[in-house]
């Protein structure tokens, strides 16, 4: 037995460009594909290249919050934003999203305050927005047990019957290459797949799950893997705007009419670390990064937006400020976040009274309260 | 009024809540045709039709996890998980997800679900079909759990855990499915007892044994035999789990000053251990000698042959009654 093949798989075929569904190319020119036509006005471009730098940007902040001791922890999204802006954009209103804790973009598409998610990486809840009001569930950091929630979800709907009328929602969840791993993700394609759930399933294939890069999780194409659940995959480039947003549309919308679930593959990468306390020099190599800079998705829209004279140095330049404003503003509200009070760890544990809880409660506030009377 | 088994109680309380609420389901492995491997969900699916009984594929975290979306979206399931040892598949999405989901949301979210486990030994069965796993489920906060011991309490108490807002470990005891008695169907359900309310089930002066699910029972009968003997044993059902009824267990062993706690699940760090530590703290002037403990061994569930000698059986709980009273 060789070294290789205790490590595993080294015949493991590698295609060098993985086939995949693009509308814009890494130099800001647009094709077309005969399966997602995508017709966008020059506004829409704009608004889309809006959300991409904005959200780059909330993230950038939150890294260095995080580096400043702000935060306790923070997943970043760079190199992600395309996949995530394309997803989220396709989502309409009635839609659910189940993201996992990296969904800062996705997020940011369901409108919610950005700094509801640094609270919960700075350790003021775990969560802190309504889900229903956003169609936006809470983060979830087990990894995969999200796609069940979005699998009974979807079932829901399809059990209220309204799939194929206007006010059918379809369901995605988000997860990572690592995920896919995971016994949830396969059952939930499983659950998924027999009862024809109405769900996306929107892996973000970033190539690297932790330190264990995607031999570690797959020997075929992840995208493949839904035909053996038996139903359809798709590859998108996951630093294609365009090219998500499309291949997201088109798939929520067989959703919505009963066609069932479809996995989208978005082929992108984690520039950054996998959080604030992952060292990925440890890892991977600088080449590769390199090379994956080359594809950048927000300088390629940008690209795009100069070639068909969409946009002037102007509309940056205020982008640029908008992008500013909002993150100083967030650094702000983030610093002036104050700690919960202890008591209320006790808060929505449970919905009907709990007499036990309650008297652990009452205990400690009665042994807090000792402390203000020996101050006195 | 009629006479119904454990099992049938079940059903027939399953029935209730699903005919009273549209958004209940049912699902399970097998739950739909077959009607459980239990038959405690007997006839439902040919009632309700497939979208309210549905018969999952065969995976328990995808059972819970699918359930927690389904409840997200409104609807209120209850889940069977076939056999207590199955659980641990799905114990992830039970502990980490189900169970937190509702303060992550700062209470913004619900999640009534039901999650039906059939448990304990006594059937003769093979490995991991015998377990008693409750204290894995009350350490969680967050869930409620609770464990019925006879057909009324079934009846009742399977809609009262429909009905709750949190989620439910609900243990259903396999070895007394088939054990009958009256229950008024047509009652009252505000006359029920509250679901987190212990039962005193046969009252005495001189002990207190402590049991729940499929020890009641079996405490009972040793009640009887002490009887025989001169001693009046009062025998508690916990029903509740988590939360706990201190205050009707409290009340009987400052009377009675003598506790044994009976469960079939290992003593050591067993669900037992809390029930002595907090008697210790609240009665401890009024005990005559410390709480003692009845149950399984620090061992894996046996084979079935020797099944009963690691059940707590009559012999058993007396001989810790006669040491409570040696003390």
């Amino acid at each position: 037995m060789t070294i290789d093949s205790v490590r595993g798989a080294p015949d493991t075929p590698k295609a060098a460009e993985p086939e995949l569904v693009q509308l814009l190319t890494p130099e800001g020119e647009r094709i077309e594909h005969p399966d997602y036509p995508l017709d966008l006005g020059a506004e829409d471009v704009r608004g889309l290249y809006r959300d991409l730098v904005i959200v780059r940007r909330i993230d950038q902040e939150a890294v260095a919050l995080t580096r400043q001791g702000e935060l306790g922890l923070w997943a970043s999204l760079l190199g992600q934003e395309a996949a995530q802006i394309g997803s989220g954009r396709a989502a309409s209103a009635n839609d659910m999203v189940f993201p996992t804790y990296r969904e800062h973009g996705v997020a940011w598409c369901r409108d919610v305050e950005p700094l509801k998610l640094l609270g919960m990486f700075r350790g003021i809840n775990h969560g802190g927005w309504d889900p229903k009001e956003h169609g936006f569930h809470l983060y979830t950091v087990v990894i995969g047990s999200q796609t069940l929630h979005a699998t009974g979800y979807a079932m829901g709907v399809q059990r209220d019957g309204v799939l194929g009328t206007p006010s059918a929602g379809a369901t995605i969840a988000y997860f990572g290459d690592g995920a896919t791993s995971q016994g949830d993700v396969n059952e939930s394609f499983v659950f998924a797949s027999v009862f024809n759930a109405p769900i996306v399933f929107f892996c973000q294939n970033n190539q690297w799950a932790i330190s264990e890069p995607l031999e570690r999780q797959s020997r075929i194409p992840l995208y493949k893997r839904a035909q053996g659940f038996g139903f359809p995959g798709i590859r998108v480039d996951g630093n294609d705007v365009f090219a998500c947003l499309a291949v997201t549309k088109k798939a929520l919308e067989n959703a919505r009419t009963g066609q069932g679930p479809t996995l989208v593959e978005a082929y992108t990468y984690r520039m950054g670390a996998h959080t604030t306390t992952d060292d990925p020099t440890r890892y991977r190599l600088k080449a590769e990064e390199e090379a994956w800079k080359l594809k950048d998705p927000i300088e390629r829209v940008k690209a795009y937006l100069v070639r068909g004279d969409m946009a002037d140095a102007g509309f940056f330049q205020k982008v640029e400020d908008e992008a500013k404003q909002i993150t100083r503003e967030l650094r702000e509200a983030c610093l002036a976040l104050p700690d919960p009070e202890p008591l209320s760890m006790f808060d929505h544990v449970y919905g009907e009274e709990h007499p036990l809880m309650t008297e652990e409660q009452e205990q400690f506030a009665a042994y807090l309260a000792s402390f203000e009377e020996e101050a006195k | 009024m009629s006479t119904l088994t454990l099992g049938k109680a079940l059903n027939t309380g399953l029935r209730k809540a699903m005919e009273n609420d549209p958004k209940v389901l049912v699902m399970g492995e097998d739950v739909g045709k077959l009607g459980g491997v239990f038959r405690i969900t007997d006839g439902l699916q040919k009632d309700f039709g497939e979208e309210r009984v549905i018969d999952t594929p065969l995976a328990e975290s995808g059972i819970v996890g699918t359930a927690i979306g389904l409840a997200l979206r409104g609807y209120r399931p209850v889940v069977e998980i076939q056999f207590d040892g199955f659980v641990f598949p799905a114990a992830d999405q039970i502990i980490t997800q189900l169970a937190k989901m509702r303060m992550r949301s700062l209470g913004a979210l619900e999640l009534p679900v039901v999650v039906r486990i059939p448990c304990g030994g006594g059937i003769g069965a093979v490995e991991h079909h015998s377990e008693s796993p409750e204290a894995y489920f009350t350490h969680t906060a967050g869930l409620r759990v609770v464990a019925c011991s006879n057909p009324l309490d079934a009846y009742s108490m399977i809609q009262q855990s429909i009905a709750s807002p949190d989620p439910v470990v609900f243990f259903e005891p396999k070895r007394r499915y088939w054990d009958k008695a009256e229950v008024d169907t047509d009652a009252d359900p505000a006359d029920w007892t509250p679901l987190h309310r212990a039962a005193v089930v046969r009252p005495g002066e001189h002990a207190t044994l402590l049991a729940y699910g499929p020890a009641v029972k079996t405490c009972l009968e040793a009640a009887g035999a002490a009887a025989e003997e001169g001693r009046e044993l009062e025998v508690i059902d916990l029903r509740s789990l988590n939360p706990l009824d201190i205050g009707t267990v409290t009340d009987s062993v400052n009377r009675t000053g003598r506790c044994v706690v009976v469960h079939e699940a290992p003593v050591f760090n067993g669900y037992g251990a809390e029930l002595a530590a907090r008697i210790t703290e609240k009665c401890f002037y009024r005990l005559e000698s410390p709480v003692l403990r009845v149950g399984g061994f620090s061992t894996p569930y046996p084979p079935s042959r020797i099944e009963d000698h690691y059940l707590p059986d009559l012999d058993r709980i007396l001989d810790a009654v006669d040491r409570t009273f040696a003390w």
